[in-house]
């Protein structure tokens, strides 16, 4: 069936698909929309969960961690300032292995405050062992909810994942989705299968305490499955292809590299613009391409090397920059790493924080300047602030 | 010994952690003077008075000397002694 | 009605000889039975039950974060409910993550009804990190964030009132109690988990090692403290104030005489101007829940 929905209406429809049992999220900008249908839907009947009105985003993970480890699939929504509340309860998610679904309706974080988008918010949390997938547009967040609980309740992996789309360019635009049959939706997710469970019949004691003997064979089998979900992402985006008919079986999407010399890698809804923009430029006659980075944890560094071979310049476009370090945005250190065999310039440029718009002509400037060699630097700044 | 992901584990490897070791001074039962009142079994913080053979008795690999069965035993009929290692 | 015999906690845990929460721990589980998922704080309780893989827990038992156990069991009573379960939901905790750190989670499960029982177990400070002061530490008591010396008496607060808080939630059941009555204990949980709703039950649990007396005066000084009037057991029915349990009172003296953590109140000499200061405190429990014994 396909309708024109909002972003973060698409996002409550692929939930309400997925059948949670249990909901806890806090409303914060941008993400409202979403947590404000699916309460509709549970008032309506037309979803049959536990919605819990939360005190704060801390609780909000918190309640999803007790009742995924009581035996319920759970869902949660959140953004920049509640993803940084919860921070210390997303490491303790992870650690404890259960498979939490929750959207990133990416927005940038105080001081100074801000409710638009940039992506420094999913991206600092980029070492707590949850899977990060990242959406291009409507169709792309909704689909990726439901490859996201079918990865994450997959016992090969066991991971939290955090499905992130940008803040307002996404979650408040309307755009046709697809929106598949619910007996379709059941069988590319069957129900959740816990692997530990609170239950009085079969007692076990969850999140005890590790001894400097044991803590870090915990945080190997941590990353281990990390690993493990490269493949795991891929049979599940196949298998949601041959159901759907939308193909997720890669990670990275290239656009128009085959000829490029240079290559703009991104995440998120600035892709559409960057390939609008290189279809442009193609049309001058330059060879220009982009890399899109669907999933960024595990980061799939051997995609990257195969899709980017044979390129010479690389600009990477940092919606986050990380304060202090030299090449300024977070994802470049990790291209450039995934790179190192060979001797391309990979140059990271940090732009559209805040939710600065992004144009075609920025994304031409930006070529220029990879071509000339010039990175590692905020692009686009305002020059008469500074 | 392979780990439980999520640090979990199943009930009574506790009972691997013989805490006895860690005493100072044991408790002495006298059951002629005991009126099996059930009170030393009902305050010690390790649960390790068993009742086997209808007397009361400390398990010895657990009990930490703390010496609250002996303070509470109504009819005085628990004593600390120094333990002899 | 609870089995008094039955063993949820097993022996091989690490508490000190004598520990007011160990015994606490024994005797929540008799009142709230087997079938119950217990919701742990970081804290003495956890540590010394559950360093991986030693667990000492024959219950269902998950520890998240040091705040959130009110929030996570908040998830595990919604699951249970949406699953049709009967298990009984428990928060077992310390002052330390009850009184501070996790009073908005509390506050939160609290406000929203949820059909849990939260205890407290009250050691007064947070010790097991070391002794340090909490909200729940009595006033002129000495810790290692709030000691005495030489311009300071200790702790310069009086006790945060967490029953009240919590009843003023709207909490149908909120009762106070102590390892000094064990059959208290028990049976004030039993009635807590067969209690529609959020209750809590706060139990005084005396720390030897943090108060400062030998491991075998548990549950006497846990009685001084009733008997004079510092620590009262009462039950607040529907928000209204019940049963508070009367004593011939003691003078506060008795009671901070034997703990260490009150001895600078009697060096070099007896400081009778702080020793009257917690009598008032005393005096005004006394006058408040109506506990002493007309003769």
């Amino acid at each position: 069936m396909k309708a024109i929905l909002e972003g973060s209406h698409a996002v409550a429809e692929a939930v309400r698909l997925v059948k949670p049992e249990v909901i806890s999220a806090y409303p914060i900008t941008p993400q409202t929309h979403i947590v404000e249908r699916l309460a509709e839907m549970v008032a309506d009947g037309a979803l049959e969960s536990e919605y819990i009105c939360v005190d704060s985003e801390f609780s909000a993970l918190s309640a999803c961690l007790g009742a995924s480890a009581a035996g319920s699939r759970v869902y949660s929504a959140t953004s920049s300032q509640g993803l940084l509340f919860m921070a210390e309860v997303v490491f303790n998610v992870a650690g404890m292995r259960q498979p939490i679904v929750m959207s990133i309706a990416n927005r940038a974080i105080s001081a100074p405050l801000s409710i638009w988008n940039d992506q420094q918010d999913s991206l600092c949390l980029r070492d707590s062992g949850w899977i990060q997938l990242y959406a291009e547009d409507v169709q792309e967040a909704f689909d990726l909810h439901l490859l996201a609980y079918k990865v994450a309740e997959d016992h090969r992996i066991l991971l939290p994942v955090f499905v992130c789309f940008d803040g307002f360019i996404i979650s408040h635009t309307y755009e046709p989705v697809d929106i598949p049959e619910e007996k379709d939706v059941l069988a590319y997710l069957p129900p959740y299968v816990p692997f530990n469970k609170l239950d009085a019949d079969d007692p076990l004691s969850m999140g005890m305490y590790a001894t400097p003997e044991y803590y870090m064979e915990f945080r190997y089998e941590i990353d281990q499955a990390m690993g493990r979900a490269l493949d795991v992402i891929k049979q599940a985006g196949k298998e949601f292809k041959e159901k759907f008919g939308r193909d997720y079986s890669e990670l990275v999407e290239a656009y128009r590299l085959d000829d490029a010399e240079v290559a703009i890698v991104a995440m998120g809804s600035v892709c559409g613009t960057i390939k609008d923009a290189i279809d442009a430029m193609r049309a001058e006659g330059r060879k220009v391409g982009l890399l899109k980075i669907r999933v960024f944890r595990p980061f799939p560094a051997e995609d990257i090397k195969k899709a980017l071979a044979g390129i010479k310049k690389v600009g990477v476009f940092e919606k986050n920059v990380s304060i202090g370090s030299r090449m300024k945005g977070a994802v470049g250190y990790e291209i450039k790493d995934a790179l190192s065999d060979s001797s391309v310039q990979v140059l990271s440029y940090v732009a559209g924080l805040g939710g600065r718009d992004i144009r075609i002509e920025d994304i031409k400037k930006m070529t220029d300047a990879i071509e000339a060699g010039k990175g590692d630097c905020f692009f686009g700044l305002r020059e008469e602030l500074i | 010994m392979v780990l439980r992901i999520g640090c979990a584990a199943a009930p009574g490897q506790a009972r691997e952690n013989k805490t006895g070791s860690w005493r100072v001074f044991r408790p002495v039962f006298d059951h002629d003077k005991c009126t099996s009142c059930g009170m030393c079994q009902l305050v010690c913080p390790e649960g390790c008075i068993l009742t086997g053979d209808k007397q009361f008795n400390p398990d010895y690999d657990f009990c930490k000397g703390c010496g609250l069965c002996a303070q509470e035993c109504p009819a005085k009929a628990i004593t600390m002694e120094t333990e002899e290692k | 009605m609870a089995d008094r015999t039955l063993e949820l906690v097993d022996s091989g845990h690490r508490a000190c000889g004598g520990c007011g929460p160990a015994f606490a721990a024994r005797l929540i589980l008799k009142g709230a039975g087997e079938r119950s998922i217990v919701c742990a704080s970081t804290g003495c309780m956890e540590v010394f039950s559950t360093p991986y893989p030693q667990t000492a827990w024959k219950v269902p038992w998950i520890h998240s974060l040091f705040q959130n156990a009110a929030a996570v069991a908040s998830g595990v009573e919604a699951a249970l409910k949406r699953q049709g379960r009967d298990e009984h939901v428990l928060c077992i905790c310390g002052d330390g993550a009850t009184f501070d750190i996790g009073v908005l989670c509390i506050s939160g499960a609290f406000e929203r009804g949820h059909n849990i029982t939260y205890i407290c177990y009250d050691n007064e400070a947070y010790m097991n990190t070391g002794i340090q002061r909490s909200g729940a530490t009595p006033f002129d008591a000495s810790t290692t964030t709030s000691p005495a010396g030489k311009k300071s008496f200790g702790n310069s607060r009086p006790k945060k009132d967490m029953p009240q808080i919590l009843a003023a939630h709207g909490a149908p059941y909120v009762a106070t109690c102590s390892i000094a009555y064990p059959n208290d204990v028990i049976k004030k949980v039993e009635r807590a988990v067969n209690t529609d709703g959020p209750c809590y039950i706060q139990i005084h649990t005396p720390c030897c090692t943090g108060w400062g007396f030998d491991g075998s005066k548990t549950i006497d000084i846990g009685k001084l403290a009733i008997e004079t009037g510092l620590w009262v057991n009462y039950e607040i029915v529907n928000g209204k104030i019940e049963k508070a349990k009367k004593v011939k009172r003691k003078p506060v003296e008795e009671y901070l005489r034997v703990q260490k953590r009150f001895a600078h109140l009697f060096k070099p000499s007896v400081n009778t101007e702080e020793i009257a200061k917690i009598q008032a405190i005393a005096d005004a429990n006394a006058e408040k829940f109506g506990i002493d014994l007309k003769i």
